[in-house]
């Protein structure tokens, strides 16, 4: 037996050495891609001009931290969850508040709008995804009405509904994302291939978006957890956030990180990022409890907003890219 | 890194900040900064323009426990003459100090024995005392005596030290314990608290108090996932990935730039960050005729405009499709559209329609004698009606793919030529 294992061993580590030797060379491939930098390119696009971001709205009525929050496709509409347990569904237009649930567990760190505007789901600590139909009879119970859709292992860190409003992909604490069907509760499809909890996930903005299965690339060069991450309009990259205080930019098709935004000035770590519409702008809220707004091209920070108390934990543009919204610590929500 | 950053502005020698002692009516004031001075510090030292940037950072570096102002509970920065300073590092933040309200009592007792005025608990300190008193009614002989032993040991010190970790002390409190209305950056994102920064959960006490056990470990804490070592299949399967990985075509970073930077260009007039938007932003006029607009089945020409850029683009705007449709029809054949419309609406059907929807459109686009019949290659054609003997909603994805192709090839660019598309993008212009 004790032969047996020492042999195992020698195979794992010859095939250790293999990996080792396919990584470097995976690199040393890539680094051949990589003749430019991006904002050297870049150099030759117009600048931006100032630019004078202020808060607009203010939402006030959480009891406790603002984990979450998602935008409906109506532009106007934000579903929000909260540490106090309570998931609340805005017209940030009006900041009026149009429904309430509480959740029967507290840190509720995901939430999701439907894209018909007629559900939200929401999930955390309860390692579960609930989606509550929204109704627009003010005394009805919502919680009522509430469907359990996905079980994991572990707390649900994000959730996402795909093109529609009957399958949810959802990621967690477990190390895996899954994929559900609303109805059913269904476990359609399942993702593994991280080594430790999932934070975050983003849905390619494809319509078509079938391409679920195997892990198709991967990328390492963050130096510490990464909190949050989105595609860039196109679908051809994406942005990452990390507690290591940079955000990064990926592209699909060099395979390559292909620009760091940091500053020295900038210590604290990055809890969420989105892009605007055109993906000229990256907007990335901070454990500093501020907002820096960086040229995506240039590579330069254009703008820093003020105004939260306390950490910012959750930031999204609006499906038209006419304002974002940043959910916080402080209790509160700023568009 | 805050550490970094406060290490490097103590060290006097590389630059730092000079830390002096400051005469005051009858006394002196050992080893302190002004507020100006770390502001300066931090602007020249990290490359900050903005005084605000500096001092809100300054401020976080003193909210988190690193720096504090001598004569206040408050931890903030001033970018003035108010005087601050250096926490010693036994009380830094990551010693993942976690104090038991033992410990808490403890200090304000001991603080409540000494007399110097300034050492006088403030109105929020002496409610948290009396509640303290009630909470550990039968230990309180216990912690009287703790607080005893501390005054001794501290009146040993020397003056001018004890006036400093006192200070020191307090500020730890500052931190554990915020004034109420200050944030508690303590607090940790729950998330991250399994990872065990303190791998063998010592409860370490300020002054030296034994752990009763009376300190309830968190959930979170005891179910922290034992690292898992890799297995043969592991690697095995990290190999293929990686070979995978090797044939992948990858494209250079300069084209890869070229192209994120034409996506930006095309996009940016359309960017409400960027560009204007027309009649104005919602959010800053507080006038929703913008979102009534984009709403409107009546396109702006900037809106048909973008219908050019991609067939995306045109499918993803419901009048593009209108528009597509209606000339498509004008040529007889809209059949392509018409499937490709189909497809997508049964992605989005509960489940239980989804057999019945898939038929259908078998029966209308695809079977022998369809009344809609489209041109599908031989080999989507069979994997088509393979993929129906167990209808999903993603039967029809070979085939979708194939039809986009069709149309993105042949009659979206006629389309785009044509006099229904023309005649909305030149419209009204003068």
């Amino acid at each position: 037996m004790a032969t047996q294992e020492v042999q195992l061993n020698e195979t794992l580590a010859h095939l250790k050495t293999e990996s080792e030797t396919l990584k470097s060379k995976l690199e040393e491939e890539r680094a051949k891609l990589h003749d430019v930098e991006l904002h050297q390119v870049a150099e030759k696009v117009e600048g931006l001009g100032q630019f004078v971001m202020k808060t607009r709205r203010t939402l006030k009525g959480h009891g406790n931290k603002v984990l979450c929050m998602d935008w409906c496709k109506d532009k106007r509409r934000i579903v929000s969850s909260s540490q106090d347990g309570k998931v609340i569904v805005w017209d940030a237009f009006t900041t009026n508040k149009e429904h309430a649930v509480t959740m029967p567990c507290t840190w509720v760190m995901a939430c999701a709008y439907a894209p018909s505007g007629c559900a939200v789901a929401c999930g955390g600590l309860d390692n579960k995804c609930s989606v509550y139909p929204l109704s627009l009879d003010k005394n009805e119970n919502l919680a009522a009405k509430k469907k359990s859709v996905a079980m994991h292992t572990n707390y649900l860190s994000a959730c996402s509904f795909t093109n529609s409003d009957m399958q949810i992909l959802t990621s967690s604490g477990d190390g895996t994302c899954a994929l559900w069907d609303v109805e059913s509760g269904q476990l359609l499809q399942s993702f593994h291939g991280h080594a430790a909890d999932v934070l975050c996930l983003d849905l390619a903005p494809s319509e078509t978006g079938n391409t679920f299965g195997q892990c198709i690339q991967s990328f390492e060069t963050h130096e510490s957890d990464i909190n949050s991450v989105r595609y860039y309009p196109s679908g051809d990259a994406f942005a990452s956030g990390s507690d290591d205080a940079t955000c990064r930019l990926y592209d699909l098709r060099a395979d390559r990180e292909v620009a760091i935004y940091s500053k020295e000035s900038i210590i604290f770590g990055v809890s969420s990022v989105d892009f605007s519409l055109s993906g000229r702008l990256l907007f990335g809220g901070y454990n500093d409890y501020t907002i820096n707004v960086w040229d995506v091209l240039k590579g330069t920070r254009v703008s820093i907003l003020f105004g939260h108390e306390n950490r910012v934990s959750t930031l999204r543009v609006s499906p038209d890219g006419t304002a974002f919204s940043t959910g916080s610590w402080d209790h509160t929500l700023r568009v | 890194q805050i550490e970094d950053i406060v290490t490097r502005i103590q060290d006097e020698k590389a630059g730092g900040v000079a830390i002096r002692t400051v005469k005051s009516f009858l006394s002196k004031i050992p080893s302190v900064v002004s507020g100006a001075d770390i502001v300066q510090w931090l602007m020249k030292n990290l490359s900050i323009e903005d005084p605000a940037e500096a001092i809100h950072l300054g401020s976080l570096v003193a909210a988190h426990g690193y720096i504090f102002p001598i004569s206040d509970h408050v931890l903030t920065l001033k970018d003035d003459g108010t005087l601050y300073r250096f926490q010693s590092p036994y009380f830094w933040p990551s010693n993942c100090w976690e104090p038991e309200n033992t410990d808490y009592a403890i200090y304000l007792c001991k603080r409540t024995m000494q007399n110097k005025a300034r050492l006088e608990l403030a109105d929020y300190e002496a409610e948290n005392l009396a509640r303290l008193q009630r909470a550990f009614a039968r230990k309180w002989e216990f912690i009287f005596m703790q607080a005893e032993a501390q005054v001794k040991i501290d009146r040993k010190k020397d003056k001018a030290e004890r006036k400093i970790l006192d200070s020191q002390e307090r500020a730890f409190w500052d931190v554990h314990r915020p004034v109420p209305g200050c944030v508690n950056t303590t607090e940790m994102d729950i998330r991250k608290c399994r990872r065990e920064r303190n791998p063998h959960r010592v409860k370490k006490s300020v002054y030296g108090v034994p752990d009763d056990g009376q300190s309830q470990p968190s959930p979170i804490h005891i179910s922290s996932q034992p690292t898992r070592k890799p297995t043969k299949e592991d690697v095995q399967k990290e190999i293929t990935f990686l070979n995978i990985q090797l044939d992948r075509h990858c494209m250079k970073v300069s084209k890869v730039a070229d192209s994120l930077m034409t996506y930006t260009e095309q996009f940016m007039e359309y960017d409400p960050f960027v560009s204007a938007t027309e009649p104005s932003n919602p959010w800053i006029s507080d006038d929703s005729t913008f979102w009534d607009l984009e709403a409107s089945r009546e396109p702006s020409q900037q809106r048909v405009k973008k219908w050019g850029f991609s067939l995306e683009e045109a499918l993803k705007d419901p009048a593009g499709r209108d528009q597509f449709l209606k000339f498509l029809e004008s040529e007889f054949s809209s059949e392509n559209l018409r499937f490709w419309l189909a497809v997508q609406d049964l992605k989005r059907r509960p489940l239980q329609e989804v057999a019945s929807r898939a038929q259908e459109i078998w029966q209308e686009f695809l079977a022998e004698g369809a009344p809609s019949s489209i041109n599908l290659d031989s080999h989507s054609y069979e994997r088509t009606s393979q993929n129906l003997k167990d209808p999903g909603r993603y039967s029809y994805e070979d085939a979708q793919e194939h039809i986009f192709k069709l149309m993105k090839s042949d009659s979206y660019a006629r389309f785009l030529r044509s006099n229904i598309y023309q005649d909305l993008l030149l419209a009204r212009k003068k």
